[in-house]
């Protein structure tokens, strides 16, 4: 007879019931005790920041003053009048649009290209995956040098087989997909997930395909994309909110090209979005807010609205991806 | 015999420190002397020099230390006073901050402080005084002032055959076709002048620096945005973009991005890849530290053809400088701010030192002013009467970045009709100032 079969045919005294409520307790306190470092951190770092950013988009704040309560006003000026809030939401839809189905592209082509790598395959691991260890400043300044229009080494040898290249980061139609050429360069740590998950795929599953009669794309198609298609679904969830939240190489590459570095701490100085708003981001274009313009109600309100669209499209993705992913053992 | 060598070696060494101890605090004896914590946002060779005044304060004034924090921008001034761990005086590099600083009390109101001892602010130029509060609230004082004007390569202008600085934008824009120099390609060897607005200081795309040389006016007497409605906004515009044009806005961007930082030693101009440009006065210190036999000049910027009586005026900014909230040495602060902006004799040091305009009529003139013919077209330039400044808002610059976003996309061709333009950038910044003034916020 099990302990709880014995407790469950035991008679129910009052006192039994106290005992067991006070057991219950205390196996609460404990968890919550356990617990207690993480409630603690999520509820200073991220609930209490949560709380007082939706009530600070209802107020003017300049960081100096007290908040004071304008109601609707952030959120009227974000949906009506402000010039510069389409920019930036059209370069954020733009950058993930465009960034995110190459960067898992890239990341699954290459890690493919990996795992059938017959030599070599640790050294060119290695190879791939070192740019992601690049902090994100330096690689960024690294590529505004090397594709300076003047003098970077790429238009130089674009010059010499009588090709003009662009101006990159100089033109507002170039800017964007130079900093997509920065983000398919730093791709490593998608590469390795996928690389994991490729390498994952159970060779039971080529080989009866293989039997069947399927070639290599069939495989691909009915037996590795498949497989792997939870960790798509993480890329693309992951590349959707860091592509919302897309600001360092933006605000590096912005003020490095724009010739005034140095001047990247004068608030005289706006060189945000450069050239022509073209990498205004909606995070870049917060922090002008919140932290150029002092406008800290304002940027609250943009970060609420953020905050709303990144849950729907996390979630939308989520809801969608029922239909394409599969988890090995799960039941439909 | 060796051990006593040594034994004497660390004798004579402790005593020399504990001698040297002593007279650095010597100035101090007797006294319980109080740490004085200034920012500034100056660096490097700049910072040295105001730490040279300071030092001076700091030797005449035992019962204080005065300790210099430089590289500091806004974003840690506000930091420090929202965490209530401030520095006793405070400066800022963006006087368009002032209305923030003012109306939230973030800076001490200083009128007490002046009345106390009956100090007039006149004593700085109207300018001046305008950067340094906001709606009548004065929380700044002037601590020296940046002032742009016009320079040009001598040499270059002597073998194009031109004999004296443009005066109007048309005379420019001759001079600057005349002193350009192609290279293969549509490269420049020689830019006369460079137009393109975001290149160095001269040409903020916020079109700052040109709009005194227009006479353009920003605002009507109710504070709404007037851009379309002053036709010198279009004029200056015009001028620009034909400018522009006229060596390619593609070539331009390339010659841009060759040229090197503006504070580096290998500023366009001071190696002689640009003939002309628009510049601060603190230029001339720079050339002198990095590029001492340049042969150069310096003048008022050229102006608008149809405004001729505007020669001589220009772009006028500066630093200001205050107490910050919660300052632990309210009075010691307030005698150092006194001495840094009122008396001649700092602010003619450290404009020596700097090259900055100094902020008092009184140290305008005064003895301790190194003679630079450079520099004194600068000083000219501060006392004109149509020298302007940015206004003041309650949304700070940020209308600044509302006619940058225009006037780039206007150079570049892609704004579509001026006057529409113009009119549509009205509409936006009246809608932002009414936006930071919601709720009936200063």
């Amino acid at each position: 007879m099990t302990e709880a079969a014995a407790t469950a045919a035991a008679p129910f005294t009052a006192e039994r019931k106290r005992a067991r409520r006070r057991a219950a307790w205390r196996r609460r306190r404990l968890v919550l005790l356990l617990m207690s470092p993480w409630l603690v951190g999520f509820s200073v770092f991220f609930g209490y920041p949560l709380v007082m950013s939706v009530y600070l988009s209802f107020t003017h704040y300049d960081l100096l003053s007290s908040p004071k309560w304008i109601g609707l006003a952030n959120y009227k000026y974000l949906f009506r009048d402000d010039p510069q809030v389409g920019q930036a939401v059209k370069n954020t839809i733009w950058i993930i649009v465009v960034m995110v189905p190459l960067q898992v592209l890239f990341a699954f082509g290459v890690a493919m290209m990996l795992a059938r790598a017959k030599r070599g395959g640790g050294f060119f691991r290695t190879v791939f995956y070192l740019p992601a260890l690049a902090p994100p400043v330096a690689a960024t300044l690294a590529f505004v040098y090397i594709l300076n229009p003047a003098t970077g080494p790429v238009n130089i040898i674009l010059s010499h087989l009588g090709i003009e290249g662009p101006l990159w980061f100089q033109s507002p139609g170039w800017s964007k997909p130079s900093l997509v050429l920065l983000g398919l360069w730093g791709v490593g740590n998608v590469m390795i997930i996928f690389l994991a998950a490729v390498l994952d795929v159970p060779q039971h599953l080529y080989e009866s395909a293989e039997l069947d009669g399927a070639g290599p794309l069939q495989r691909m198609r009915w037996v590795t994309l498949p497989t792997i298609s939870p960790v798509i679904l993480f890329s693309v969830v992951i590349g959707v909110i860091a592509g919302m939240q897309y600001f360092t190489q933006a605000y590096v590459a912005s003020n490095v090209a724009s010739g005034q570095a140095s001047q990247a701490g004068d608030q005289t100085v706006n060189n945000l979005g450069y050239p022509e708003g073209s990498t205004l981001f909606y995070p870049v274009f917060l922090y002008q807010h919140g932290f150029r313009e002092f406008n800290m109600g304002y940027a609250s309100a943009l970060s609420v609205l953020l905050l709303v669209v990144a849950f729907s499209v996390t979630l939308f993705i989520i809801v969608n991806s029922r239909r394409w992913v599969h988890y090995a053992g799960a039941v439909k | 015999m060796r051990r006593g060598v040594i034994a004497a070696v660390l004798v004579v060494a402790v005593l020399a420190a504990v001698v040297g101890a002593t007279a650095r605090s010597s100035a101090h004896a007797g006294t319980k002397a109080d740490t004085i914590t200034v920012w500034v946002g100056w660096s490097a060779r700049e910072l040295q020099g105001f730490k040279k005044i300071a030092a001076e304060y700091d030797k005449q004034h035992p019962e204080v230390n005065v300790k210099v924090v430089g590289g500091i921008n806004d974003d840690k001034i506000t930091a420090s006073i929202r965490s209530g761990n401030v520095p006793d005086v405070v400066s800022s590099f963006t006087s368009a901050n002032v209305g923030s600083y003012c109306k939230s009390g973030a800076w001490l109101d200083l009128k007490p402080f002046l009345s106390k001892d009956h100090l007039d602010v006149n004593v700085f130029p109207k300018t001046s005084q305008y950067y340094t509060q906001f709606n009548g609230k004065r929380c700044a004082l002037p601590f020296l002032a940046d002032v742009y004007g016009f320079y040009y390569n001598k040499k270059m202008f002597k073998a194009a055959g031109l004999k004296g600085p443009p005066k109007t934008m048309s005379q420019l824009t001759a001079y600057a076709k005349k002193l350009t120099k192609r290279g293969s390609n549509g490269t420049f060897k020689v830019l006369g002048y460079n137009p393109f607005l975001g290149f160095y200081a001269g040409n903020a795309p916020d079109l700052s620096s040109y709009a005194p040389l227009f006479g353009a006016k920003y605002v009507d007497g109710s504070g709404k945005s007037v851009l379309s409605k002053d036709p010198a906004w279009g004029r200056l515009l015009r001028w620009q973009k034909n400018l522009v044009d006229y060596y390619g806005y593609k070539n331009l961007q390339k010659f841009n991005a060759g040229a090197a930082d503006e504070f580096s030693a290998s500023h366009a101009f001071e190696i002689g890849k640009l003939a002309m440009m628009i510049d601060g006065e603190w230029r001339v210190a720079f050339i002198k530290a990095e590029h001492p036999g340049l042969d150069y000049a310096t003048a008022p910027a050229p102006v608008d053809d149809s405004k001729p009586n505007l020669y001589g005026a220009g772009y006028v900014n500066g630093t200001i400088i205050g107490i910050p909230k919660g300052v632990k040495h309210k009075d010691q602060a307030w005698a150092l701010l006194k001495y840094l902006t009122f008396n001649a004799h700092p602010l003619a040091q450290f404009s020596n030192a700097i090259r900055n305009v100094p902020t008092t009529k009184q140290s305008l003139n005064s003895k301790e002013i190194k003679p630079d013919a450079h520099f004194k077209t600068f000083l000219n330039i501060f006392s004109n009467a149509n020298s302007k400044t940015t206004p003041i808002t309650a949304a700070g610059n940020a209308y600044g970045t509302l006619i940058q976003a225009f006037a780039v996309k206007w150079q570049a061709g892609h704004a579509g009709d001026l006057s529409k333009g113009l009119q549509k950038l009205d509409k936006q910044i009246n809608a932002q100032l009414k936006q930071a003034q919601a709720g009936g916020v200063p």
